[in-house]
Parts: structure tokens; sequence; C-alpha cells
């Protein structure tokens, strides 16, 4: 399969909007589709560029969240901050521990993955090394497909502060690590979305 | 993918792109993007270091209540740091807990600051600390003054009395014991609560307790250099000429215990005293408002016979005069009397004598002589002074020591220099009154009752004998009286019954009585007309009386003649 022709090597271009093709030209910095009119190149723009400073902003911002509480509960006058991990450790010890997998998946084990699966993919593409190429183009539509899923944290700490407003009896407040978070959860799906899948096929085998 | 045919070389049928003018943004701007975050990040960790104030650990007795990473430490109330961690100390003996303050209290890491577990707490005093039943308990802190850093504190376990900086005096107040007093047992004047008891601790030398008590602004001005204070704790009651008084401060200190204090009656230093000044705390009312007694004497006394009812406490007088009390009572042994006298010291206040002190000791100076109360004690000895037991209550037989003149008391040496000074003694008058007592038993010894029993013996078998005697003849020969006047009863009866001869003779002379008593009247009318009858005799009778005034007499012919009251 590395023997099929790039189409750049064919002199054709495609549009990343409305998908015609049309014959490349060497200089392709002000050119646009004839077509829809969106600007034409040949791989995402700056996507190694992109993708690194979005996933190294995500990644400053996992810090905080990590570390500062996401959620202050008040039951009846006994104030309880809680970060993610010590959510997560109070449900199981709480006897929860099927609710403790899910939060610690959600929260804990995808950004990491999605961290760590980006760095492979960003470091494999820019070496142009052929290894794995098909894992690597699955991998990264699973991180693309999990991505939103990692907003689960914020969406039950939003709900709980909408819901249970209850004055003294019992209240949820949401804390600044929930912030730093949702930023690490949108960050790293902007990151997932500057990268160019296409990167992934260009290896220094075909391109000589 | 590797079925796709491949696109044909020529392909000129392909539009071409234009070429539009744009501009665009340098792609190296997203950088900006994570520069952002490192410095959101930076700014978070520098802040989080400029706020860290210092970590301190404070030990306590237990850590009930406590909760790592979530009890906070307050002042008045507002957080100023919180526990991090707790943890057994090595001896396992108390808990140390760390906390991290704030950075703005700083100034609580320092030498003299308390803290202390407020939890829910109910005493007899009142109810506190009720907000964290629900809230959970935290650490309340009290700075002091001190500028000196220090991170190893040990935690108070009862809340401090008096936060520092509260506007009062504090004074300290001495005692012999502490009765029912407690930290923040109320301190009253007039009987209006002005402060509390701060603190308390045994004197070093175990002899005594202080009690340290804190006054609030504007109050503590009440307390002048001659202020008393007394325990009010519990009820005071006094039986006396005046009837039961019962005295009290509160029902809060008849429980909890209190103290009151008052300016003594009379001319006194009102200044108002000095923070941390010294007060004896007295016990009750009475003693706080007797005039001071001035410093105590030590007197000895020995007495040859027994002093039962003479306790510790018992009162010493003088005159009547209540001047010092009883303090030990010992017995001795006397090898050349055989005897066991009794060693009774007793504790003397000169001064509570008052100008009498005053004025012997002027005397005593105006002499030449040193007024040292030995010397006085000699005269007064000199001139008869003895002790004496007496008895202050004839029914519990409670003594009392009396220090009293005794005429013609025997001369004894007295010897100035010893000390404690030797009063001598006298018998009592209890003591008399049992010697007469004896004279008086001694007396009814020596009346002969056997030869009385003996004698009264003898009268009873002779009673005995006339008795039988009634017994055997009198009494038949009353019975036969008896019957004699029945029978004179029985005849009398029947001679007072309506149809007896003697009753019908008896009406028949009435009647005849009433006769001659009409025909007296008869006489006597005419005896009043006709005086002249009793001489001349009756005339003859006249012609019969006019019809018309049948009954009334015939007016005499000489009325005024007529003797008035004339009787035959």
């Amino acid at each position: 399969m590395s023997s099929l022709p790039r189409a750049h090597e064919l002199g054709l271009i495609g549009c990343h909007v409305c998908g015609l093709v049309c014959r490349d030209v060497p200089d392709l910095h002000d050119a646009a589709c004839p077509r829809c009119g969106a600007a034409l190149h040949r791989r995402k723009l700056g996507s190694f560029v992109r993708t690194w400073a979005l996933l190294i902003a995500a990644f400053f911002f996992y810090i905080p969240a990590n570390v500062l509480p996401i959620m202050r509960t008040v039951s009846l006058g006994d104030v309880d901050d809680n970060t993610i991990l010590s959510g997560v450790v109070e449900l199981w010890v709480k006897g929860s521990p099927d609710l403790a997998v899910i939060v610690f998946t959600a929260s804990i084990v995808v950004p990491m993955l999605k961290f760590l699966a980006m760095s492979l993919l960003l470091i494999t593409a820019h070496r142009r090394t052929a290894w794995a190429q098909r894992q690597r183009a699955k991998l990264y539509r699973l991180v693309e497909f999990i991505g939103y899923w990692s907003m689960l944290d914020v969406f039950v700490v939003a709900l709980l502060t909408a819901l249970v407003q209850f004055g003294i009896l019992s209240l949820v407040e949401p804390l600044p690590g929930v912030v730093f978070f949702g930023l690490t959860v949108v960050l790293t799906m902007l990151a997932s979305m500057s990268f160019d899948p296409r990167l992934i096929w260009d290896s220094k085998e075909t391109h000589d | 993918m590797t079925d796709q045919p491949k696109p044909p070389q020529g392909h000129n049928d392909l539009p071409e792109p234009v070429v539009r003018q744009r501009r665009r943004f340098s792609a190296s701007a997203i950088w900006l993007v994570p520069v952002l975050a490192a410095l959101v990040g930076l700014s978070l960790v520098i802040n989080a270091w400029v706020q860290a104030g210092p970590t301190i650990s404070v030990s306590f007795q237990t850590a009930s209540g406590l909760e790592a990473g979530k009890t906070p430490v307050k002042y008045k109330n507002v957080v100023i740091g919180k526990v991090t961690s707790i943890r057994l100390s090595k001896d396992r003996s108390h808990v140390i807990t760390r906390i991290s303050l704030e950075k703005n209290a700083e100034s609580f890491a320092t030498k003299d600051t308390r803290f202390w577990v407020v939890r829910p707490r109910i005493g007899l005093g009142g109810v506190s600390g009720i907000d964290t039943l629900l809230s959970g308990a935290f650490i309340g802190a009290d700075v002091g003054e001190s500028k000196e850093p220090e991170d190893e504190f040990t935690g108070l376990e009862t809340p401090p009395a008096i936060t520092h900086g509260a506007p009062g005096k504090s004074f300290a107040l001495h005692s012999d014991d502490l009765g029912s007093l407690d930290i923040g047992s109320p301190v009253y004047f007039r009987r209006i609560q002005v402060g509390r008891v701060a603190s308390y601790q045994l004197d070093r030398d175990g002899k005594g307790v202080s009690v340290q008590i804190f006054i609030d602004s504007p109050n503590d001005g009440f307390v002048t250099k001659s202020s008393r204070f007394w325990n009010a704790s519990g009820v005071d009651v006094q039986l006396g000429a005046n009837g039961l008084k019962l005295n009290t401060q509160s029902l809060a200190t008849v429980l909890a215990g209190g103290v009151a204090f008052q300016d003594p009656l009379g001319p006194h230093d009102a200044t108002p005293a000095a923070e941390d000044a010294q007060f004896q705390l007295f016990n009750d009312q009475a003693t706080a408002m007797a005039p001071p007694d001035g410093e105590p004497r030590y007197i000895r006394m020995r007495f040859d016979h027994s002093l039962r009812g003479l306790a510790i406490d018992a009162p010493v007088e003088f005159q009547g005069i209540n001047i010092g009390r009883v303090v030990s009572i010992n017995l001795d042994y006397d090898e050349k009397a055989q005897r066991f006298p009794l060693v009774v010291g007793a504790v003397v206040y000169p001064q509570r004598l008052g100008r009498v002190h005053d004025k012997l000791v002027a005397i005593a100076q105006a002499r030449g002589e040193d007024a040292d109360l030995a010397q006085m004690m000699g005269k007064l000895v000199e001139h008869g002074l003895r002790a004496q037991a007496r008895s202050g209550n004839l029914l519990t037989g409670q003594l009392y020591i009396a220090l009293d003149f005794i005429p013609n008391a025997p001369k004894v040496d007295f010897d100035i220099n010893a000390r404690p000074m030797q009063i001598p003694t006298a018998p009592g008058s209890f003591d008399k009154l049992q010697e007469q007592l004896g004279v008086i038993v001694d007396k009814v010894q020596k009346i002969p009752f056997d030869s009385i029993g003996k004698h009264l013996d003898q009268t009873l078998a002779d009673l005995d004998g006339t008795l039988k005697q009634v017994n055997g003849q009198v009494l038949p020969e009353f019975h036969n009286t008896l019957k004699g006047a029945q029978q004179t009863l029985g005849t009398a009866n029947n001679a007072l019954s309506s149809d007896s001869p003697l009753q019908q003779n008896l009406g028949a002379t009435m009647q005849e009585l009433q006769r001659a008593a009409r025909s007296l009247r008869v006489l006597t009318d005419y005896l009043g007309g006709h005086p002249e009858a009793l001489i001349r005799g009756r005339k003859a009778d006249p012609a019969p009386p006019k019809p018309t005034p049948v009954d009334t007499p015939t007016p005499p012919p000489s009325g005024q003649s007529q003797p008035k009251g004339s009787k035959p």
C-alpha cells in the first residue's frame, strides 16, 4: 500500500471543505478552491505545531485540574471539598466501586490516554515512520471519538450544582478545578482536531 | 484503497485553483495558547506559594472531632488555617495535629498563641459551641503579644475564659481552697456579673490556691485597692435573733459557684486596683467584709481537765468578742503529776480588738516599753487574765475558749519570751458547775435509801392489815346502812307523791293560810281606816254602802289624820 501515489505526486489537490479536486499549483499559499472559495492546502497547515501547542497547553491545565478541588459539597454545615482523585477514592470507600471506576476512567484514564496517544501520533508522524500505520489511524479515530466523553466530570458538576440547592441541608458548588478540567478537555479535543491524520501515511519509504 | 484505479496522468479537464490575496496568521501564533496556559499555571503556583503561611503543630489530648484536611482553625470565627494531618505522638500520650496557617495569619505562629478545640459543651454555667454540633469541631485560636516565632504548641483542653486583648483587667485571688469554682465561673459585683474566673492553680508550696479572675471593662474600675472578694458559691443560711436568713447570689452560683466582691463600708481607699493586683478570697461575705484581721498570733494553753466538746475552729473570745480560733488540740503527758493535760493551740488576731489594741499599744509606748503583744499579755496575765474552756451551748456541750479576768486567780509565771505564748488557764465555769453537781450527788448519795425502803415496806404491811379489816368488817356494815337508806328514801318518795295524805294536808294548810292572809288584809285595811278600833273595838257595821261605787272604799272621814304605814 505504500506504493500508492500521493495526490501531489499526481499534480492534484483536493478541497478540504467541498471535496473538489483541482490541479496542484506550485505556489499554494494564496490558492483557493474555485468552487467554494476555501483555502487549498495539501496538508493541514501547521498541523504539528498547532497540535503540539494545544496538547502542551492542555497538559498545563491538567495539573491544576487535578490538584485543585473541583466540587464543594455542603450538607448540614459539613463542608467537603473534593478533587477528582479524592472524589474517586470517596466513591470507592463509600461502596460504589462501579461509579468510582467510571469516574476514574472518564476523568483520569481518558485524558492521560489522550495525551499519550496524541504524543505518540505526533512523534511517529513527525519521524515519518511506516510503523503500524493502520493501528495509528485507528488510534486517532478512537481519540477523536472518546474525546467528548471526558466532559463527563464537568457535566456531573454542572448538573449537581444546578440540582442540589437545598440551602442549609445540602449544597453543591463548583470550584476552580472544574474550569481547568474543562479547559483541558476542550484543548485536547482541539489538538486532536488540528492533527492531520494524513500525516500518518506520509512515511519516508514512499517519500524519496 | 488498494483497488483504487490510478488517476489519469493528463488532467487538463480539472479546474485551476483561484488565487486570492488573503491575510494569514503566522502558524506560530498558536504557541500563545500553551504560553497562556503556562502563565495561568505559574500564577496559580505563585499564588499558592505566596498565600501559604507557616505550618505549625499543635498537640491535643484527643483528636475527637478533628479531621485532617477539613477541620478549620478560626480566630474570631474567621478561618485562618486548616488541619492538614493528625498523628499520634511517639509515646502515644497525645495527638499532634499539623496545621497550615494562611499567609495573613503568620502572626499566630508566635510564642503565646493558644489553641483549643471548640466542641459543644454543656456545663452548669451554660451551653457553648452549639454551632459545632452540625459543622463539626474547629480549632479556636487566640493570639498573644509575643513576636517570637514558634511552631510547636500545646493545645488547651478547655477554651480560655478570656481572649487576648479583651478590655478589662485581671486580678489574682488567693484562697485556702477552690471551693466549687471553675474556669468560667462568674464574678459578681452587686449581683451583676462583671467578669469570670480565668484560671486557677495550686500554689507552689501546695498551701493554697491562686485564682485568676478577669473583670470586663468598664466594670474593672469598681475593683479598688480595698475591695473584698468572697466565694459566693452555695447558700448562706443564717439563723439569728432576726429569724432565718437565706443569702445567695444567683441560682447559677448556687450550683456552679462564683465570686463576688464589694468595697467595705465606711471610709476606704477607693483608687482602682492595678492590673494583676493580689487579693484574698474569703469564704463568705461576713468574713470578707469584717475589718482586716492583721497579723495572726499563736497562743498555747494547757488545760488539766477534759475538753470534750472543744473542736478545731472553736472561737477564742475576749470579753465576748471573737478574736481568734482554736487550731490544734493535743494530748500531753505530765510525768510529775501523772496526768494528761491537753495542749490547745489557737490563733488570735489582736487587731480584732480594734481600738483597745491601739490604746494598749499607745499606753505601752507611752510607758516607754516595747509594744510587743507578749509584753502586754504579760501585764494582763499579771492582772488575772486566764484562759477558760467555757460551754457555749449546754445542749450540745460545745466549748469555746474564753480569755477573761478571773478575780483572785493564783499567781503564775508568764514567760514573755516563750513562742508561742503560753496563756495560763483556769478551770472553766462549767467545771465549777460540775464540781457543784458532784457535791449534790454526794449529798444525794448520803441519803439512807435502804432504811427508808425498809420503813416503807413496814408501812405497806400495816396498810395491808388495815385494808383487810376494812374488807371484813366495815364493808358489810356499809351494805346494811345503804339498805336502810334505800328504805328511807322509798318512804320519803311515798310521802311526797301527789295523792299522799301529806300532800293533801299540805294543800288544805295552804288554803287555810290563804284565807288567813285574806282576813289579815281585811283587818289591816280596816285598821288603816279606823285605827281607833284597836282601842275602842269595832263599831257596829254601818249601813250597807251606796250602790254606785261598790268597790271604792269609803274615804276616811279624816283622811289627813291617817298614819302612814301604821301597823298593828
